[in-house]
Formats: structure tokens, sequence, C-alpha cells
């Protein structure tokens, strides 16, 4: 019986899932410092998208072949959701007080399952995403689900691409100094307007290539699907320390990880056997965010907001 | 003959309140052209507003004799005007070659580029020894040198530097000012904002004194050097 192993497996899955999500809060705010709470809802729209994508294939296209239209699907409908918001809803508040977008991705949030809700054909109960057969992978110490190794290859393959961009490409450079100051950015000649839309899109991507992966996972998408994970991302990406797209990441993974393990031990502590399992999952995350915070206010990787000025 | 950069009439504004009031003054092809004035003067105002982060309420600006008060920040450079901030900004995280590389980010004649940042290395050679070190581990004198430094990456035609002496120690300062001296020798127009009046009038052809948000007295920086109110309020004397 190999439990420890498999309950951190079952945690670096979860990990790996919230943590692509949460790059995306983590890439916005990084650049505009705007939290956009309606990322989670962004991260709905790319599975509906793949969803969309495979319907529209011939049927009986098998699911490998099939997989990477979907992605391309899922990715299209995000990115053009979450530039669209860009342009339309955030643009127009750069420079108003800081509550006035804040409240716009709330209220934006809401709108993108409503609209989903209402005209997805089927949307108003959860739909089911296909999903690939066959018996679980035994590794040895232990079984990882299936369909969880496209999140396994894709995952890392992201944070890979991602991080030669912004290392390597003049693209990615502009990004940075944007980050860093973005009034000295546009003297140098960047057009920081770009820049944004260019965070807000490969936050979106990410987040499509999630909910194919949170699809394949569940067997299911459904239009609130992106409250409680983009919740948990958002989580992983101030724990990681915001800003910071390792720091997302990293976030993720110990936030999939300790919900993974609180959930299967927790009951095991002396008085505290009613408190596992399951059911008390998200509420074991949020108190690592807090004791994480009380400890690291800039969270694991992030500054110190005196070292940016 | 067109001066290099004509302003006539400028106003800005922080929303309601005007911080300038309708300034004219020219720069000229191959001079350094100085504005001083006290503290909240409207100096740093009038440089952001030329070189695009914030928008005239009224007036004209004339680059090369083409408008370009509607042009945004990020196109000004590509027209040949570089602007090193108030407060240095240097980026921080990045080293110092790769701010100096981000100072030529419009360009794309890579030899070009190589050569620049040999050059600045020669005219700042600290630049030199910390290259891959972050900038925000530098002096703060050192990071006035890769601020100028970094502006002149882009090959400007007219080079803006608010304050470059601020915070400064008399050495390091001496060593800004000798720089400055060092880039007009070579050809760049400088139009050089300071409150350090004395250093920055000896080395002006032409100079301008702002006073809450208007230019009350301009002259030739040695003219304004014997100037009794320009000596009563900027060097101090009484
Ligand atoms: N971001 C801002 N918002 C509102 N008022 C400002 C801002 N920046 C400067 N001011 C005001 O504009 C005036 C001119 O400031 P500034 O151009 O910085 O002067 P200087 O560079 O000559 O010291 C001052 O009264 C200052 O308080
Ligand atoms: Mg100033």
């Amino acid at each position: 019986m190999h439990e420890l192993p498999q309950n951190l497996a079952n945690g670096l899955m979860l990990g790996l899932m919230y943590g692509l999500i949460a790059i995306g809060y983590t890439m916005v705010y990084g650049i505009v410092q705007l939290i956009n709470f309606a990322h989670g809802e962004i991260f709905m729209i790319g599975g509906f998208g793949a969803l969309t994508a495979f319907a529209a294939l011939p049927h009986g296209t098998s699911l490998w072949l099939a997989l990477p239209v979907m992605i391309l699907g899922g990715v299209i409908a995000s990115v053009l959701t979450a530039t669209a918001a860009e342009r339309f809803a955030y643009r127009p508040l750069r420079g108003a007080p800081r509550l006035a977008p804040l409240i716009t991705a709330i209220g934006l949030s809401i709108a993108l399952q409503q609209v989903v809700w209402a005209f997805y054909p089927g949307a108003k109960k959860a739909i089911t995403f296909p999903q690939f057969q066959g018996d679980t992978v035994d590794l040895g110490l232990f079984n990882l689900q299936r369909n969880d190794l496209f999140l396994l290859a894709a995952a890392p393959l992201c944070m890979l691409i991602l991080a030669s961009f912004v290392r390597f490409t003049r693209t990615g450079r502009a990004m940075q100094a944007t980050a860093q100051d973005p009034d000295t950015a546009k003297l140098m000649g960047i057009n920081t307007d770009r820049i944004i839309v260019i965070a807000f899109a490969l936050g979106a991507a990410f987040a499509a290539i999630a909910a194919v992966a949170h699809g394949l996972r569940y067997g299911q998408v459904d239009f609130m699907m992106g409250f409680i994970a983009g919740l948990k991302a958002f989580t992983a990406a101030v724990l990681g320390g915001i800003g910071n797209i390792y720091g997302a990441m990293l976030g993720g993974l110990v936030l999939g990880i300790a919900e993974s393990l609180a959930t299967a031990y927790i009951q095991n502590v002396p008085g505290m056997h009613q408190l596992g399992g399951g059911a008390w999952a998200n509420v074991w995350a949020f108190v690592l965010l807090i004791v994480v915070l009380l400890v690291r206010p800039q969270g694991l990787l992030g500054e110190r907001v005196a070292d940016r000025a | 003959m067109t001066a290099l950069l004509e302003v006539e009439d400028l106003r800005v504004a922080y929303g309601k309140i005007e911080a300038v009031k309708g300034i004219s003054f020219t720069v000229e092809q191959g001079e350094v052209t100085t504005l001083i004035g006290t503290n909240g003067a409207g100096k740093t105002t009038t440089l952001r507003a030329l070189s695009g982060l914030l928008r005239p309420t009224a007036g004209k600006i004339l680059f090369e004799g083409s408008a370009i008060d509607t042009v945004p920040a990020h196109k000004i450079v590509a027209l040949g005007l570089a602007h090193s901030p108030e407060g240095r900004h240097i980026f921080p995280r990045m080293t110092i070659e790769e701010n100096l590389l981000l100072g030529a980010f419009l360009r794309r004649d890579q030899a070009g580029i190589a050569q620049d940042v040999e050059r600045a290395c020669t005219l700042f050679p600290i630049l030199a020894e910390r290259r891959k070190q972050a900038a925000g581990t530098l002096s703060g004198g050192e990071q006035q040198m890769l601020a100028m430094g970094r502006a002149l990456m882009s090959r400007p035609k007219l080079l803006m530097l608010d304050e470059p002496s601020m915070g400064l120690s008399p050495l390091m300062m001496q060593k800004i000012m000798a720089t400055i001296v060092e880039l007009r020798a070579s050809g760049t127009t400088i139009l050089l904002v300071e409150q350090n009046a004395q250093a920055a009038l000896s080395l002006s052809e032409r100079a301008y004194v702002m006073t809450t948000g208007e230019i009350t007295l301009s002259g030739t920086g040695a003219e304004l050097l014997r100037d009794d109110t320009v000596r009563r309020a900027y060097l101090g004397e009484d």
C-alpha cells in the first residue's frame, strides 16, 4: 500500500492545474496591478471552446487526433474573451481608482457565467467532456489517471515556453520592463498597451490548456467550473508571490499538495476526525493561504513591495 | 532656420490643477539648453509632456518642425527624442547591460547597438565593470550614469536630462557635468533640467527660469549667472 506517494501524486496533479491558471492572474497583476477576477471564467470559456471544437469534428474522431483541435478551440475562445475584456472593460478604467476595475472584474465574472449558462446549448447542466478510455497508469509507487497524462506533459511544457519567452525574446524583455516601470518602458519605445494585451492573451491561453486538462480529468464542463478553480488559482498566485510567474506554479503545487494531504490525513489528528475528507479541502486551502501570508506577506517567491519602488 | 525643438504656449494640467501655464521656449541644434527653477515649478511636467508621457491641454510642441504633441510616448523615441527621467528610473531587476539594450529597443542594427554599448561603457567605465550585475545594486550616481547611457542608446537628436545631479556627491556631480560637456562636443543637443543652477548655467548656451508654471526669465547661461534675481533665488547669494 503506497498511500502517501499516491496522495502526493494527486496533489501534484491538482497543483499543476492551479499553477497553470495562476499564471494568468500573476502576469496581469505584474503588469497592470489588476486582479482579474474574471480569469476563472476565461478558464471556463476555454473548456467550452474546446468542447465546441470537439463537437465540430466528424463523429468518431479519435481523441488523440481531436486533442490539438480542442486545445486550439479552447485557446481561441479564452484569448478572444480575455483580450475583449481588456480592451472594452479594463482599458477604459486605467488610471481610475483601483476599486473601479476590481468591481468591473467581479461583475464581468458573473456576466460571463450567465452568458454561457443562458446561450450555450445544454449549459444549464454540466456537459460531458470527452475522456481517454483505459486503465490508470501504474508507475510503481502510485497510479496516474490516464487523462492526467495530458496535464503532466502540458504544464511543464507551458512553463518552459513561458520562461524562455520572457527571458529570451524582445517582447518578453519588453514585458519585464513594463512590469518594473511602465512609464520608463514607454520612454524606451515600448508600446505598453500591446504588452498588456499580450499578458492577458498568454494568461488566457494557459487557462484554456488548464481547462482542457480539467475537462479530461473530470469528464465534464459546466458554467460554474471557473469559480472554485479560479479562487484556488488566485490563492496559488498570492501564495507564490503575485507578479512572479515561477511563484504562481510553485504556489499551485504547494496548494495542490497541501490540499491533497489535508484531505487524506487531517482526520487522523486527534480531535479533528470530522475535519478530513473532500468537503474540507477548500477550507484547508484558504487556511494555508492565511498562514503563509502571516509569515511571509509577499508570498513564497514575492519581493517586498519596498524593493519595487 | 528652425530650432530643433520649439515649444509654444504649452499648458499641462493634472486634473484641474494647471502645472505648466503657457510656456514658450526653443532648443537649438548642438546647444545645451537649461531649464532651472525651484521644486514644483513645473520642469518635470514640461519634460514629461515633451516625451509624450503627459498630454498637453493646449499649445504646440514642434520637433524638427513637426508637431509631436499627439504622438504616443512610445513613438517619440523613434523620432530622436530621448528622456532620462527624474529619479533615474533604471530597471532595477535587470542587469546593466539589459538596461542599456532596452535603450536601443527600437533599433535593429545589432552591430551598431553593440558598438554603442561599448561607447556607453567607455563614457562610464563603472558600467563596464558591473555589466552583468542587477542595476538595482548600483549607487545613486552610478544609476544616473546608467540612465544617461541608456538614453544615449537610442542615438537621440535631443537628449533630455531631468535633474541628473540630484542626490549625488559633489564628485559624482562634477563627473556628470563633464559628461554633458563631452556629449555636446560630440554633437548631441541637450535639454537639461536642474536645481543646481550654478553648474548648469555655466555650461549652457541658453537658459530659462521657471517659476510656478511660467517662464519668468531667459537668456544665455552667462547672462543668467550674472542676473541678480537668479543669484538670489538659485545661487543662494544675497
Ligand atoms: N502626478 C501629479 N499629480 C498632481 N500634481 C502633480 C503631479 N506631479 C506634479 N504635480 C504638481 O505639479 C507641479 C509641478 O511639478 P513638477 O513638474 O514635478 O515640478 P519640478 O519638476 O519643477 O519640481 C507641482 O505643484 C506638483 O505638486
Ligand atoms: Mg522635477
